[in-house]
């Protein structure tokens, strides 16, 4: 066999693109500064039991002949249901809405003109770190209550512009992480891409965006969890979601001790929604790391 | 060895080449000539600007000062249009680079479909001939995971092939294979000069260089030390630079 070159004679970088590739990740994800979303099923089983407790020592107390608390539960469910279904639509929106842009956001961060760079990169940077209430305020109050379209007047509801004050931190997040996984992509496929004459755009929708699209998705199934934990937050400036209704069904009841076992019902409830999508975060996470 | 055809204007001319990076002189005047037909290994320490140069003949890395001409192009042109230099210049590299998501026959077939925009049918025929040729048959499904790295590489010089270019650059193609694979590549590269591919090498298997240059080009730190026809260089070369970094390598 011939004679090979020592390892020093000649540069093998064969390990620098992936050790430089993991450091950028870990980078990356110190800088992407959302928590990670990990919900264990013995969480959710402690909620149950908090609930279940709670409920049957409020049951005890209650004086004879009162409604019981499973029956007063039971009526209200309905009515609390319904407000978790506009928590539900509110972050279906915000997220669909956030996510259109964001990627719009995230490409402009990595577009060859400076200046929409720059501008890109401080839109991302201002609503990713601005708190979300703050947003959420900023867009209750100041969005106009009503828009008149072609002479149509349309109002816009309370849900609606708290949704639109959702999405401004949705959309800087899917910014951050569209760039983050357009650049943690090995140099080498860009390179190949365009020596085989391929154009800026044909390079980034052919060969960039879909290997990104699995190193996207359990950063943004993440960033869902995250919403969808968010959308009580409306409540505090007056949307009708689930946990205004449940105040709203505590006072109406007028008992104290029910308070744990309904906010715990509806703590509940988040979790059932969540679980199931933190777990697909969690196994697509590790299937992507098998991968490397 | 075949005669380049001489008095033909050269089909890769490199004029006194600059180039920095930062702080780093790369290139310091660098010029060389390939006629078409021709073959020429590049050869030199790491760090001596081997990569820079073939990056720069397809407009991956922009020139400080100089002139590269390929076929008739002006790479150094201002208003140069890349995407029509790079239809003829077919690039392989060190990582082969291949797409992972795409198969090995998607791979070869991509570029000539989207980008010369020639119809799916013909290229398909042809990109399946192709990997025949770099003895891929039956590979054709399979994704660049699935395949070892002499494989990954020879899926990339079928991908660069059938874009049906001028000239190929080789950079290391077989720096990062095992020993084993190293010389199934290498097949593949010299069935390709020996059928009159223009071809410039960066490579540091000096048998091979010796089999197939028609011209070999010692560098080192940014300049072209010598340069001879391989039996020249290699049995005596002239500069005390080239002696001894073969006495190192060889
Ligand atoms: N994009 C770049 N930015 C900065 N320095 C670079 C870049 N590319 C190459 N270099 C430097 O230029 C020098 C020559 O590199 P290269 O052309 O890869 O040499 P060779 O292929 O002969 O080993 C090296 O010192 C390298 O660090
Ligand atoms: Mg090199």
């Amino acid at each position: 066999m011939r004679p090979r070159p020592l390892p020093s004679g000649t540069d093998l970088p064969v390990l620098l693109p992936a050790a430089d590739r993991l450091a950028r990740r870990a980078a990356e994800e110190r800088r992407l500064a959302l928590p990670r979303v990990t919900l264990d099923a013995r969480w959710g089983a402690a909620i149950l039991v908090t609930v279940l407790l709670s409920a049957a020592a409020a049951q005890a107390q209650s004086a004879p002949g009162q409604e019981s608390v499973l029956a007063t539960i039971w009526k209200w469910t309905p009515l609390v249901g319904q407000g978790f279904l506009l928590n539900i639509a509110i972050s279906v929106v915000a997220m669909t809405c956030g996510t259109l842009l964001g990627v719009l956001l995230g490409l402009a961060q990595i577009s060859l003109l400076a200046p929409v760079r720059a501008g890109s990169w401080f839109l991302t940077q201002f609503f990713r770190n601005a708190p979300w209430l703050v947003l959420l305020f900023y867009c209750i109050f100041m969005l106009p209550y009503r828009v008149t379209i072609a002479g149509e007047v349309i109002e816009i509801p309370n849900w609606l512009r708290a949704t639109l004050g959702l999405t401004l931190p949705v959309m800087a997040n899917v910014s951050e992480i569209v760039r983050g996984a357009v650049q943690s992509l090995a140099k080498g496929q860009w390179e190949a891409a365009e020596s085989l004459a391929f154009s800026r755009g044909q390079t980034l929708r052919m060969v960039i965006l879909p290997q990104c699209l699995k190193r996207m998705l359990p950063p943004w199934m993440n960033l869902y969890a995250i919403l969808i934990m968010s959308t009580p937050l409306a409540s505090i400036v007056g949307v009708e979601e689930a946990m205004t209704l449940a105040r709203g069904a505590l006072n109406a009841e007028r008992r104290g001790d029910l308070l744990i076992p309904v906010y715990g019902l509806l703590l509940l409830a988040f979790f059932v929604y969540c679980y199931p999508i933190a777990r697909a975060t969690r196994w697509l996470e590790r299937r992507a790391q098998v991968r490397i | 060895m075949r005669d380049p055809a001489r008095g033909e204007a050269p089909l890769v001319s490199i004029r006194d080449a600059h180039k920095r990076f930062g702080d780093v002189e790369v290139l310091k005047g660098v010029s060389l000539e390939v006629a078409k037909g021709e073959a020429i290994c590049i050869i030199g320490p790491s760090g001596s600007g081997k990569s820079t140069l073939l990056r720069c003949i397809n407009a991956l890395v922009p020139l400080d000062a100089g002139t590269i001409t390929v076929s008739g192009i002006e790479v150094t042109d201002p208003k140069l249009d890349k995407i029509v230099l790079r239809r003829r210049v077919g690039m392989v590299f060190q990582q082969y680079n291949l797409f992972p998501h795409r198969t090995a026959l998607q791979n070869v077939m991509m570029a000539p479909v989207h980008v010369l925009r020639q119809d799916r049918r013909e290229v398909e025929q042809r990109a399946r001939e192709l990997l025949r040729k770099v003895r891929l048959e039956g590979k054709e499904g399979a994704y660049p995971g699935e395949l070892s790295g002499g494989q990954q590489q020879r899926v990339a010089i079928a991908r660069s092939l059938c874009m049906q270019p001028e000239v190929m650059l080789f950079d290391e193609v077989t720096a990062a294979l095992d020993p084993e694979t190293v010389k199934e590549v290498l097949v593949t590269i010299r069935e390709l000069a020996e059928e009159g591919m223009t071809c410039l090498l960066v490579t540091h298997e000096m048998g091979f260089a010796r089999e197939v240059a028609d011209h070999v080009y010692f560098t080192d730190r940014g300049v072209i030390v010598e340069h001879a026809p391989p039996a020249e260089l290699f049995s005596a070369p002239r500069d005390p630079r080239t002696r001894e970094f073969l006495g190192r390598i060889l």
